[in-house]
């Protein structure tokens, strides 16, 4: 309860200070609105549709490149983590990819597939796979090696042991993969929304600055903080709570 | 007075009798075992021993006597550089289901509850699913957990994990049970608690055990066969039958009486290397010996 508070008294204390730099009038309140401004933008277009419209198209598109990245990444990271060849050429790839941001795919990915939604669904899956590659390859090394030896004394081989045994030992970790995937998936989407026509939160933002219209830019921003954070806490954290207590990994995340 | 304490010395003697297995009569044949690791150390050398089935075996020593390293190659999880282990005559080459190995550590899948745990290990040995919560539970009852059947691993005090693990090694119905010092990480307590109930699950199964531990008392209560070790290069020195009937009290008189003659053969074992003042030791065996450096030991004076 007190922590509610306390976090409760701090988003207060912005929303004051923000407030107050406003009325103060150093800068045009067109270009620094106060926050009772913002939120009459928001609810506006709350009320005439265009902030659901948008944010249905952006999760939509995020959700299919999401599901194609879990798809491929977790079985990419499952067989780098236990095959050599994989090990040895494909992950040295992974990782180097990983070093370009995702943005950069999108260029490429306006060549090869216009103006469309594949352009953005490339440049997010993309942009998550590898992550999710790499964090499952990694919690699978770290699987407990006590755990594979008495699976192995057991007699416990083949997929029993590769789904029942490797599989969830590795879950905790992988989740957090996922989680990680998923932050970057949402900044991948939104880069690439923001830079051509595309009917999503991002194309917001931009048709607010193009109308020089600075609450607009500022709600869609608050909007979208908004939906990254509830995503976060409501989906990865229950789950991934749950599962590290049920693991008996720690007493509450 | 003294009389009586002689006669009571010299009766633990006599349920102590050196062991004599002929290896075709054999359930476990080990045969010149040898094992070096990649780092030069000899984990064991030449080592022979047969074990009749039914028999409780201890493999008893200090710490880097190669006990473990024994029981890793019976269990197949070593492959050693010489000789054979065989059972009931044949060459082992690798882990079978006809042998189980049991850690220090309980080792349960954490997340699978006891029954699942016991039900999970059913599966792989190829149990038809009706069959197998059914003899988990018989198992759980057999090791005194029941009302835990659904609890995680987490939620239980390590002497019930431990007894989880004994109750999924059972159900697993190997012929031989192969454990490296199980108890050694419970409190005394616990540890005896865990002790007499293996003891009355063994006399009900009748399963061979080969049983590591490097506590005398643990090894006089349980086995009906002694096997001490000594390092450097691993080996056995002394085989012997410990004629004490079953059931076994930690308590017992003549059960302690074993425990300090053991503990003074065993020191016996161990004492020249040990006691040997260090200035009479010749330079080239120490400057030898791997992982001790050279300088910094007492040197002879010249």
């Amino acid at each position: 309860m007190k922590r509610y508070i306390h976090k409760l008294s701090m988003v207060l204390l912005l929303l004051g200070v923000w407030e107050l730099v406003a009325r103060l009038g150093v800068w045009s309140p067109h270009l620094f609105p106060g926050p009772f401004t913002v939120a009459k933008s928001l609810g506006a277009m709350l009320s005439d549709g265009r902030m659901a419209e948008a944010t249905l198209r952006s999760m939509g598109r995020l959700f299919r490149a999401y599901l194609m990245s879990v798809g491929i990444g977790i079985p990419l990271g499952l067989l780098i983590a236990r095959i050599a060849f994989f090990r040895n050429a494909v992950k040295p790839i992974v990782s180097g990819l990983q070093a370009l941001p995702s943005i950069c795919w999108l260029p490429l990915a306006l060549l090869w597939f216009g103006l469309t939604d594949a352009a953005i669904l490339f440049v997010v899956v993309m942009g998550s796979v590898l992550g999710i590659a790499i964090a499952t390859e990694d919690s699978v090394n770290g699987v407990d090696p006590q755990l594979v030896r008495v699976a192995s004394t057991l007699g416990v081989k083949g997929l029993r042991f590769q789904f029942g045994v490797m599989l969830p030992a590795a879950l905790p970790g992988i989740v957090t993969g996922l989680k990680l995937g998923w932050s970057f998936a949402w900044r991948a989407l939104l880069a690439g929304e923001l830079l051509f026509v595309s009917g999503g939160l991002g194309q917001l933002l931009t048709v607010g600055r193009e109308l020089m219209d600075v609450p607009q830019v500022m709600a869609v921003m608050v909007a979208i903080i908004l939906i990254g954070i509830t995503v976060d806490r409501v989906l990865f954290q229950t789950v991934e709570g749950r599962l590290r207590r049920r693991w008996g990994l720690a007493g509450a995340v | 007075m003294l009389r009586a304490l002689l006669g009571r010395w010299r009766s633990s003697l006599s349920l102590l009798r050196p062991a004599h297995v002929d290896a075709d009569r054999a359930k476990i044949a080990v045969a010149q075992l040898g094992h070096q690791y990649a780092n030069k150390v000899v984990a064991l050398q030449d080592v022979s021993l047969n074990v009749r089935s039914g028999e409780f075996v201890c493999l008893l020593g200090p710490s880097g006597c190669g006990k473990s390293t024994l029981l890793y190659a019976l269990a197949g999880q070593v492959k050693p550089t010489g000789g054979t282990v065989a059972i009931d005559g044949k060459t082992i080459t690798g882990p079978g289901p006809e042998r189980l190995l049991m850690f220090q550590e309980a080792a349960l899948f954490p997340w699978l509850t006891v029954r699942g745990n016991i039900t999970f290990a059913l599966g792989a040995k190829g149990v038809p699913r009706a069959e197998r919560r059914e003899r988990a539970d018989a198992f759980i009852r057999r090791v005194q957990l029941t009302g835990f059947e659904d609890t995680l691993p987490h939620q239980l005090s390590g002497g019930m994990k431990m007894r989880a693990s004994l109750a999924r090694a059972l159900a697993m119905d190997p012929t031989v049970l192969l454990m490296d010092e199980p108890f050694g990480s419970l409190d005394a307590q616990t540890r005896i608690h865990m002790q007499e109930l293996l003891q009355s699950i063994w006399m009900r199964t009748g399963k061979t055990v080969v049983f590591v531990t490097h506590d005398v008392h643990e090894a006089l209560m349980l086995g009906t066969r002694v096997v001490l070790m000594a390092p450097r290069p691993g080996r056995v020195v002394r085989d012997l039958e410990v004629h004490l009937p079953m059931p076994r009290k930690a308590e017992d008189a003549g059960l302690n009486e074993m425990v300090r003659h053991v503990r003074e053969l065993l020191r016996q074992v161990e004492g020249p290397g040990l006691q040997e003042p260090a200035p009479r030791r010749p330079p080239e065996r120490t400057a030898s010996r791997p992982g001790l450096p050279a300088q910094g030991l007492p040197r002879p004076v010249r």
